[in-house]
């Protein structure tokens, strides 16, 4: 039976006062922001409760907003018993991010929060095996923040595009 | 290809031993499989039923100790990079590459990209472009010909001046 | 070390070798790379090492416009492009509020039904040809070049199209290209039949892939396995039926769940068996789609500079491998902020180190080949 966002959001709060807060429901995707402290905790009653169940982990992944100097990790949950779908945001400083990870909840989580970690730089502190995975392992930065500046050469190739291509991407 | 010559019908040709070498060559290259990417995808139609190769002689092999031509089809990340010049250089001479599709002749359409080679002749020689995003297996077809025009012309006897590019092999 | 007692007493030892599959190797999923450690043939412990195509196509979403974002998701996945296309193209539409049009709608079920026949083609001949059935791989190659000839009468591409835009379709489909489409559906429903024989019901066939790799539902739910994995396993679930989209609560089709016909519910021959039936349903849907398309122009007007307003929406979409979900963000301006493609086969790739324990080299590849993985979706 599905539930609405905003109920799910009222359980969630009754359950842990003062860690979650900014529900937003008349956009087409509605979520609310969870504190960075308890974001497993919330995740195994938003997976064990019976009438919320969400099961599956759909998505993981981060969003940088350098403007508000924060990183904002973004956890999509579904339900295939109850039919209904809800998203976290957790807001994390740019400087030294870092969070825990849902990985005992979720096993999906591992290898997302790799592809996080890799992309953007992000600590999931209890991960099993935290290592990059899409880009090679001497790799330096994390290419998906607003502010990256490509590196000059990596292993002896070149990465200067010609100059024809320069003046056009400019 | 030039003909060999009949001279005495019953069963004797008669032609240059370089001719004769280089027509069993270019009448047998077998291929490295080595797809990357969505060309990986045409090279095996071209191997398929309609616009087949092995009526060139063209068989593929899994490894590059076996092989003489490498047709890179796809695109090159840095990090497949080295393992693309470990592949060449366990190719035994003479050996000749073909770059297939857009992405192999210098980067194709991810000229933005952080990750993307642009160009395999950055790491490898290559003796044929095919251009197309990707090419069609005619298109394809046509760079194996002018592969074998280009064995067809080299010769093996005489030592020739490293002056034309196109006298030395490889 | 291990130890195998000889029968004459004498004592053989033995020690664990670490092999390196890939990322060339002959099997046609593309560069992937597995670190496998072995006692013999057994495997103990088998690591994917993925990364070899990545092509960054998520941060190039942030340097293009929204329309010239369109080719780029085919790439994302070019065995199923159309259904990649789609998934971006739902997202920006309504994050502009776009309406598309119903003839539209017909040719994009149309497109995407054969793309997922070509791309079902494409993962059964392969699974084949891994176990070492290399004939019927040519059948599939040749069915399918029938459905690229069809692909490039409606877009003018074979592989990468291009052809599901914002708004609609970018060509229309016309009454000819309909009655080939019937020519072939009436042509490819024998050969499904003629496949079965010389593959499906093959007795080696089965005995290599009964029982071999067996998934639970507790693992598929955990790990967000989707697609025709996570239907061998015996969920019943399906995008186009559970969160529908586009025409598909008008269509009439079956979704085929594995039954464990064969052996242990939700093993390789379950996989292979439901992508079998799906290729069966999407031409009972092509039909449907093709008796129900109704007249009209085939895209909206959408403005050539699409700016639209401020928000963020996660569009799913039932590929062949599953599940793709778009999550798309956007600032108001001409340039989306994130485009976030979530794939099936990042998380079926990420299984691959639990359940290899135990099984044997030559089922590893099995493993690989029934999971339908394929490198462009795992590195984008």
């Amino acid at each position: 039976m599905k539930v609405e966002a905003k109920d799910i959001f009222a359980k969630t709060e009754l359950r842990f006062p003062e860690k979650v807060s900014g529900f937003k429901g008349d956009v087409f995707e509605p979520y609310f922001q969870i504190e960075p402290q308890s974001v497993v905790e919330a995740g195994r009653y938003l997976r064990d409760e019976p009438g919320v169940q969400f099961e599956v982990l759909s998505d993981l992944t981060a969003v940088d907003l350098p403007k508000e100097n924060k990183i904002q990790i973004v956890y999509h949950l579904y339900s295939y018993s109850q039919r209904h779908a809800i998203v976290l945001k957790v807001d994390l400083p740019r400087e030294e991010p870092h969070v825990s990870t849902v990985e005992n909840v979720w096993k999906a989580a591992n290898w997302f929060e790799r592809e996080v970690f890799d992309l953007f730089g992000v600590n999931f502190e209890g991960h099993s095996d935290l290592r990059r995975i899409l880009l090679p392992e001497d790799w330096v930065g994390h290419p998906l923040l607003k502010d990256y500046v490509e590196q000059e050469e990596y292993d002896g190739i070149s990465t200067q595009r010609e100059p024809l291509v320069e003046k056009l991407l400019r | 290809m030039q003909p060999l010559i009949n001279s005495l019908p019953e069963s004797v040709f008669t032609t240059k031993v370089d001719d004769l070498l280089n027509w069993g060559r270019a009448s047998s290259q077998w291929y490295m499989l080595f797809g990357l990417a969505c060309c990986a995808i045409e090279l095996m139609q071209t191997g398929g039923p309609r616009a087949d190769l092995d009526r060139f002689g063209c068989v593929p092999r899994a490894t590059p100790r076996q092989s003489d031509l490498m047709i890179v089809a796809g695109t090159l990340t840095y990090k497949m990079a080295k393992r693309t010049k470990l592949l060449y250089d366990q190719m035994p001479d003479p050996k000749y590459v073909i770059s297939m599709g857009s992405c192999a002749n210098c980067g194709g359409l991810f000229q933005l990209a952080y990750s993307v080679c642009k160009g395999v002749d950055k790491i490898i020689p290559v003796d044929v472009y095919v251009p197309g995003c990707p090419p069609r297996p005619e298109a394809l077809t046509e760079g194996l010909l002018r592969i074998q025009e280009k064995m067809m012309r080299e010769r093996w006897l005489v030592k020739q001046p490293k002056v034309a590019a196109e006298s030395a092999g490889a | 070390m291990n130890e195998i007692a000889h029968t004459e007493g004498e004592v053989f030892h033995t020690e664990d070798m670490t092999l390196s599959v890939g990322p060339q190797h002959p099997s046609t999923h593309g560069v992937l790379r597995f670190v496998v450690r072995t006692d013999g043939e057994v495997i103990r412990k088998a690591i994917p090492d993925v990364g070899y195509l990545h092509r960054s196509i998520e941060k190039i979403g942030e340097k293009v416009t929204w329309h010239g974002y369109v080719p780029y998701t085919d790439r994302a996945d070019y065995l199923a492009a159309m259904f990649a296309n789609q998934g971006f193209c739902m997202a920006a539409e309504k994050l502009g509020s776009i309406e598309v049009v119903r003839r539209g709608e017909f040719c994009r079920a149309i497109a995407c039904e054969l793309n997922r026949i070509a791309s079902h083609l494409i993962s059964v001949g392969t699974f084949g040809q891994d176990i070492g059935a290399i004939t019927p791989f040519l059948h599939a190659l040749r069915e399918r070049e029938t459905i690229n000839n069809l692909m490039e009468e409606i877009c003018g591409a074979r592989l990468t199209y291009n052809y599901i835009r914002i708004g609609g379709v970018g060509y229309d489909i016309t009454r000819e290209i309909c009655d080939h489409i019937t020519e072939f559906l009436d042509h490819f429903e024998l050969i499904v039949d003629e496949f079965n024989r010389l593959l499906s019901y093959n007795k080696i066939f089965i005995e290599r892939l009964a029982n071999v790799a067996v998934i639970t539902k507790e693992d598929a739910l955990q790990y967000n396995i989707v697609g025709p994995n996570l239907r061998a396993c015996g969920i019943k679930w399906d995008i186009r039926r559970d969160i529908p989209y586009s025409v598909y609560p008008e269509l009439e089709f079956e979704v085929p769940v594995g039954t464990g016909e064969k052996g242990t519910l939700g093993d390789s021959y379950d996989r292979y068996m439901v992508r079998i039936r799906e290729m069966q349903e999407s031409c009972r849907i092509l039909r449907q789609c093709l008796k129900m398309m109704p007249q009209g122009p085939a895209i909206a007007k959408v403005p050539r500079k699409f700016k639209p307003p401020a928000g963020e929406f996660y569009a799913r979409v039932e590929a062949p491998r599953g599940d793709m979900g778009f999550y798309v963000i956007s600032d108001g301006s001409e340039y989306p902020y994130r485009v976030r493609i979530r794939t099936g086969s990042f998380t079926a790739m990420s299984l691959v180190e639990k359940i290899s324990h135990g099984i044997m080299m030559a089922d590893l590849i099995a493993l690989i080949a029934s999971l339908d993985v394929d490198a462009p979706e795992i590195d984008r």
